[in-house]
């Protein structure tokens, strides 16, 4: 039996007949057409579908759409506005913290929250942060260089250097 | 991967959710966190006809003191324990658990009810619950029903729970003055099961003496574990290397794991002496911090 939900996905509110064993992530991809939330593992271990719920960072492919009736997603598509980068994005970009860029969006998703609660995270609070997000490329840390330069630019600090580190 | 359809149903109160397990029975299965059960479905390993979602009931997330307990909601997600002053204040192990469990995305949708009520013993609050002395409070029909941990982890995905209650809050006994606790495993890599897990709680007076000891074992049993012969081996005594040593000896000998791609049996033994040494110290160092 098919259930009617209200979900609110960047600031737009989509009313859906979904039926009950929906995923979230593909709610948003296949549904939504928002295709910059990635599904890697399906497993809840990679990160790649990170999502905000309320908020919160979460793993959309262990959450089934009718949990998110009535409350809010923010996904990828949603962290900027008018094309403009976002700090993070901006310090991912200039401190090549992505190589393939699939687990980019995830990674991004859940740097979002580690600084609404913590602007100033030392390298391991960042590490143990982005704990549940895997990246086979870059080693991470140019990760932990980008989310660094996202707090700083996020509070009007001096900026870190953004050269690359290559290893 | 997509679960076998289900009817899904979103209680407001605790006593229509008790009616809709009452009426569907073991068809039905409980949502709380979702982070064990939806892999499960959608492995189908589970497959539920009914899912009854309690996330939209309120009053279930709470941690609190009351009475000479800390009273923890069954709804209260892992990110509100690894975050609570309350906790942190009275059981530095739940610090120590919390960070170990899963990765910060699941801790913000997993709870400790549905860690507890899943009744598996690779899970890691079982083994804490046991250290700390805890009292699962189950609600069913005929209203709340208190059981003391020991009574609660019956075998394989197995507990007390009735198919018609839900299981609501936990009380832990506010621990004396001079106690510690510690918990660690042992894993391949982060928010993965435990080759080995040891908590420990201990409460030591000014001679050292043991006034209360309480050592649970994950993934080393078919059930969660209570090192009990190496319990009563630190009870009522003082505290030696001697007797640490002693009570490591019996853990190890006293579970039952089994050989797998996390090591061999006698590996896993090795393990929980190992760690039962080293959180009796860690747990032995907080308490005389205080």
């Amino acid at each position: 039996m098919n259930k009617q939900i209200t979900v609110t996905v960047n600031g737009t509110a989509h009313t859906l007949e979904v039926e009950p064993r929906l995923l979230l992530v593909h709610m948003i991809r296949e549904v939504l057409s928002l295709t910059g939330t990635h599904i890697g593992c399906d497993t809840s271990s990679c990160g790649a579908c990170t999502i905000l719920l309320d908020g919160k960072s979460i793993k959309s492919c262990t959450v089934l759409a009718v949990q998110a009736d009535g409350k809010s997603v923010t996904t990828i598509e949603g962290v900027s506005a008018e094309g403009q980068m976002n700090p993070l994005q901006e310090g991912f970009h200039l401190n090549h913290a992505l190589h393939c860029g699939f687990c980019t969006p995830g990674m991004i998703l859940r740097a979002t929250e580690l600084l609404a609660h913590n602007p100033n995270p030392t390298e391991e609070e960042i590490r143990w942060g982005i704990a549940g997000n895997l990246c086979r490329c870059t080693g991470y840390n140019n990760i932990v260089k980008a989310i660094q330069y996202a707090g700083a630019k996020m509070q009007g600090k001096p900026l870190p250097s953004t050269e690359p580190e290559f290893v | 991967m997509i679960a076998q359809p289900f009817q899904y149903e979103s209680p407001g109160t605790l006593q229509e959710a008790i009616a809709l397990l009452q009426k569907y029975g073991d068809e039905a299965k409980i949502l709380s966190g979702g982070h064990s059960l939806i892999p499960m479905m959608k492995l189908r390993f589970a497959t539920p006809e009914y899912l009854i979602d309690i996330n939209r009931i309120p009053n279930l997330a709470f941690i609190k003191e009351e009475g000479g307990h800390v009273r923890i909601g069954g709804l209260s997600r892992e990110a509100d324990l690894e975050h609570s002053e309350l906790l942190a204040k009275h059981f530095p192990i739940f610090a120590d658990v919390t960070k170990l469990i899963a990765d910060p995305q699941v801790r913000n949708m997993g709870t400790i009810g549905g860690n507890l009520a899943h009744g598996d013993a690779a899970n890691d609050h079982p083994a804490v619950m046991l250290a700390l002395h805890a009292t699962v409070v189950a609600t069913g029909p005929e209203g709340e029903r208190e059981i003391p941990i020991d009574e609660f982890f019956y075998g394989f995905y197995q507990t007390a729970l009735a198919p018609d209650e839900i299981l609501t809050e936990i009380r832990l006994p506010v621990p004396a003055h001079g106690t510690g606790s510690a918990y660690h495993k042992l894993e391949r890599k982060v928010g993965d099961y435990a080759t080995a897990g040891v908590a420990v709680q201990i409460t030591l007076d000014k001679d050292s003496t043991v006034k209360y000891i309480g050592i649970g074992l994950t993934n080393v049993n078919p059930t969660p574990l209570r090192a009990e012969r190496s319990e009563k081996a630190l009870f009522g005594k003082a505290l030696s290397e001697t007797l640490i040593a002693e009570a490591a000896q019996y853990a190890s000998e006293d579970c039952s794991p089994s050989s797998d791609l996390r090591g061999s049996e006698e590996y896993k033994r090795a393990m929980v002496a190992v760690l039962v040494k080293r959180m009796i110290h860690k747990a032995v160092e907080r308490a005389r911090q205080k």
